[in-house]
């Protein structure tokens, strides 16, 4: 029996590790747009001035992006080493967005990147401005493999598992890239990151207006960047919408756990709190009709019928008939050298039970239960930060055109202390969106007990601390060379 | 062609030269790709299936697919 620490540990190590990743990620995307959008400004007006704005805010997108580089290379060492079974398992389904990302990561960031940086006053403004927008789009489009590979994991679509190399084999690329998941979660995960550039570019600006010094500079980037984050917001929030529909059809326990939902039904309530409820809105969330049915955990858990008669079944009967798809595999493996005819009847066993294949390593029914409290309240933390930010951005932009900004010093202070906010808004939505689908890697197919290497503890609690520290020590580089860089300031004034 | 190529090459020469506070980010990638490559992977991540053949790979995980409880 693999033990507990072990799938804990492993599972710790990973969070870890993709949370400090996605620290630099959606700063990326998002100061990649303002920037872009500042100098586009300049090519238009020709006014200096937007220049060395642009120039200001690239520094510190190249500082960030230089400290995050391959932060997500680590992720894909864990593989290999922790998380075998699931490497091998998933075959070229997952490899394949991997190796597209990477390889278009590298050309377009290695061409584009080093016109932005090195090509001022070498290549026309036009040209300039394209790299620099390219460079932007080539992070988005970096993104959209890695998605791609995780909207999988969380709705598996487009393969057929060939008990033969033990793996799953992709049989429509389409329906793997045009994923109904892989589609919101590229917009809400794209979007978040304007909506943490802006918030960024406001706080930072905003520390300039506290010290009296660029204001113009101030000023005039608070703008760009607030019209850009609260788009961003906005797109942010259609995307989350069609996300809870698709979350409600593929994988229900998420949503359940997400809203602490004991027994579902019809007219379902939003708990906007513990013991304050609105009435039928998680049922307009997830299906877009007030009288739409949710299932609740015990729903989900001991079976229901849904309003239109469709039967859904049990844990335990999904327990019974994944066991049965294991037994099946074995029977085939063990039969397939010298038995054709018994190992084709295990096959079809096999096939008639495979997509319940990963429940056959769930003990009991409680396991398919989420950390509810982790979720729940990472979910309000992720709304909750998600609403004021928008607020404090719209106050900000009518703050500057009724050019008042300047002396409200309480604004600015929120505005920059709202910096560290908008980064735990995101990562409390990767936790929604990653410890909710728990106990599964891959929804139904393969649990986190199942998908780990058979190394020992000590060995991943070893790399966990030196991970730990390394990070540690890197996010604290990058701090200081990004503050450095912005108490040297944009040097227009 | 030669001559893109040369254009290209001096192009990225004269911009990793002309560097002024870019030239620190340089000296942390390659830090962080040096602790990534040759500490991390060399000595904390072995790949599990590494130095198996293709059939060896297979057996192994379908053994521990069979087997894990």
């Amino acid at each position: 029996m693999v033990e507990t620490a072990l799938v804990d540990w492993s599972r710790l190590q990973f969070a870890m590790t993709a949370g400090y990743h996605w620290l630099f990620v959606p700063l990326t995307l998002g100061l990649a747009v303002i920037m872009a959008i500042m100098e586009t400004v300049y090519v238009v007006t020709g006014d200096e001035f937007w220049k060395k704005t642009a120039k200001f805010w690239m520094k510190l997108f190249g500082i960030n992006f230089a400290v995050g580089i391959a932060t997500g290379i680590i992720l894909e060492f864990e593989f290999g080493t922790n998380f075998s079974n699931y490497s091998w398992f998933v075959g070229d389904i997952f490899g394949a967005p991997l190796a597209i990302e990477g390889i278009l990561a590298f050309f377009m960031e290695a061409t584009f990147f080093a016109v932005m940086f090195f090509g001022w006053g070498k290549v026309s403004k036009r040209f300039h401005l394209a790299a620099t927008w390219l460079t932007g789009i080539g992070a988005a489009i970096s993104a959209i493999w890695i998605l791609v590979a995780n909207s999988w994991m969380q709705h598996p679509v487009g393969m057929e598992f060939n008990p033969d190399t033990v793996r799953h084999e992709m049989v429509d690329f389409w329906a793997l890239v045009l994923n109904p998941v892989a589609i919101s979660k590229f917009f809400h995960s794209v979007f978040s990151g304007w909506m943490t550039g802006a918030v960024f570019a406001i706080g930072v600006s905003c520390w300039y207006l506290l010290k009296k010094r660029e204001m113009r500079f101030a000023l005039a980037s608070i703008r760009v960047a607030a019209i850009v984050g609260i788009v961003g917001t906005f797109a942010v929030m259609f995307s989350g919408d069609s996300s809870a529909v698709h979350v409600a059809e593929y994988q229900p326990m998420k949503l359940a756990a997400a809203e602490g939902l004991e027994n579902g039904g019809q007219r379902a309530p939003f708990s906007i709190v513990p013991g304050l409820e609105v009435p039928g809105v998680l049922s307009v969330l997830a299906t877009h009709d007030i009288n739409g049915f949710v299932p609740g955990i015990n729903n989900l858990l001991d079976g229901y019928t849904t309003p239109n008669g469709e039967v859904m079944p049990s844990a335990e009967q999904k327990i019974e008939r994944g066991k049965r798809a294991i037994a099946a595999f074995g029977e085939y493996r063990a039969l397939s050298g010298s038995d054709p005819a018994g190992a084709a009847e295990a096959r079809k066993v096999l096939d008639e039970n495979i997509d319940y294949f990963g429940y056959g390593y769930i003990d009991s029914p409680q396991e398919l239960v989420p950390p509810v409290g982790l979720v729940y309240w990472a979910f309000r933390i992720m709304v909750g930060l998600g609403g004021a930010l928008l607020l404090l951005m719209c106050v900000v932009l009518w703050a500057v055109y009724k050019k008042r900004l300047a002396s409200m010093s309480w604004l600015q202070w929120a505005a920059l202390l709202s910096i560290p906010l908008v980064y735990i808004a995101g990562q409390a939505g990767w936790i929604v969106a990653e410890c909710g689908r728990q106990p599964w890697v891959i929804e139904g197919l393969l649990p986190v007990k199942a998908a780990v290497s058979s190394v020992s503890v000590a060995a991943v609690q070893t790399t966990f601390f030196v991970f730990v520290a390394i990070f540690t020590l890197f996010l604290v580089i990058e701090l200081r060379i990004l503050t450095n860089a912005i108490k040297k300031g944009p040097e227009i004034e | 062609m030669k001559r893109t190529i040369i254009a290209i090459y001096n192009f990225y020469i004269e911009g990793f030269k002309n560097m002024t506070w870019g030239r620190q980010l340089w000296w942390v990638i390659l830090l962080k790709v040096i602790i990534l490559f040759l500490v991390l992977r060399a000595f904390f991540f072995r790949p599990v299936l590494a130095g198996k053949s293709e059939q060896q790979k297979i057996e192994h995980i379908s053994n521990e697919l069979i087997n894990r409880k």
